[in-house]
């Protein structure tokens, strides 16, 4: 077999992430750990720097959870500051800061790099996937996911398909899960889809519990925990999540839907003021220096 | 306890000392207090986050790496398991260069 690599990619699956924030290297853990190639692309060359040693960290813990499979060598990491490497992958996951504009501006730009075909994903937690399409020179190939953190230990992910997402791009994206063994729920188009619609409005009111004097995190938590079952809390998740994303989060929603449950509590402004940011800066509403 | 197996030498410290700073750093940690033998990653404990965190707290404070088969939860479910783990990591057997 004597043919070009950049006609056939060795493996089935060869991705291109766009972002090396908290998602896209979670994102691109869980692809290395079940053998994918991944073109990491950031515009910050300190960043990508830095991404091979927060990948051994998260790689780190997928092992102490038993969350890879065994046997299965790691996928090979090539990083860059051009998305141009999108021209080889079969599917590009865009994993950039939760903004509409940057998300459409980073999309376009891609979309016009990749071959015609080539699945293209959007990690969203709230932005409408049709408004994106918008932003692509094929709507068709553009679909939604909404990957949970951090993605290599959670089971499932939302999987949004837009108004204009083709069958090719549904069937390319339910291949890609399956490589990766997630399990992929899909939902409608609408600010937020389904979890975070949810999921947001009530961490945003626990942070009201906690801005109006009624509780502390820790209570908050443990109640929601002890009582009712949610494993985490939902101030730790907010943690878990980043402050910053979160209030971006309930921005886009906010404006979306006028819901004033999604208008961001002032605790919530205020920690992201002071750099409380959650796990990734060490401090959010706990502690994890 | 089971010091008899391990030599008390001056350059290991005692494991009781071991075992009470580590309860000392799960209780300030999570505000509960807990017991050497409780599963601390069973139903309603601790999250696999904060299972990493003592995973580095122990390799920071113990001078100490947790690689291959040793990371892996089993070893870390009880504060007297991860006695056992440290215990056995800071003293390695001469020669064994890993890591």
């Amino acid at each position: 077999m004597t043919t070009d690599p950049y006609e056939e990619p060795p493996t089935p699956h060869a991705l291109t992430v766009l972002g090396a924030g908290v998602m896209g290297v979670g994102i691109t853990a869980l692809a290395l750990g079940h053998g994918l190639p991944v073109h990491l692309v950031d515009v910050d060359q300190d960043r990508l720097d830095r991404a091979g040693d927060r990948i051994d960290s998260e790689f780190r813990l997928a092992e102490l959870m038993g969350a890879l499979p065994a046997g299965t060598p790691l996928g090979t990491l090539v990083t860059g500051t051009s998305p141009k490497a999108a021209a080889a992958a079969t599917a590009v996951i865009e994993a950039v800061t939760e903004s509409a504009a940057t998300k459409a501006a980073v999309l376009s730009e891609v979309s016009a790099l990749v071959r015609p075909g080539t699945l293209l994903v959007t990690n969203t937690s709230s932005i409408p996937v049709d408004e994106l399409a918008g932003a692509v020179e094929r709507p068709e190939e553009l679909v939604g996911t909404h990957f949970m953190n951090p993605p290599y230990l959670i089971g499932t992910a939302e999987v949004v398909r837009g108004a204009r997402t083709g069958d090719p791009a549904m069937a390319a994206v339910r291949s890609l899960l399956g490589a990766l063994r997630r399990r992929a729920v899909v939902v409608r188009d609408a600010p937020g889809f389904v979890t975070s619609r949810i999921l947001h409005p009530m961490i945003n009111d626990a942070a009201r519990v906690v801005q109006e004097g009624t509780a502390t995190a820790e209570d908050v938590d443990a109640l929601m925990q002890g009582c009712l079952g949610h494993p985490t809390g939902p101030l730790r998740t907010a943690d878990l999540i980043g402050i910053d994303n979160l209030v971006d989060s309930l921005r886009v929603m906010h404006e979306r839907t006028g819901d004033d449950g999604c208008r961001p509590s002032e605790l919530l402004l205020r920690l992201v003021r002071e750099g409380r940011l959650g796990r990734k800066s060490g401090r959010g509403f706990y502690d994890y220096t | 306890m089971t010091t008899d197996s391990t030599p008390d030498t001056p350059d290991s410290p005692d494991i009781n000392d071991l075992e009470k700073e580590l309860l000392g750093f799960l209780e300030g940690h999570t505000g509960t207090p807990w017991d050497a033998d409780t599963d601390l990653f069973g139903a309603g404990g601790l999250s696999s986050l904060f299972a990493m965190q003592v995973v580095v707290h122990l390799e920071k404070t113990y001078a100490i790496a947790v690689r291959g088969a040793d990371l892996r939860l089993d070893n870390f479910r009880t504060v007297r398991r991860m006695v056992e783990l440290v215990d056995r990591l800071r003293v390695p057997a001469t020669g064994d260069l890993h890591g």
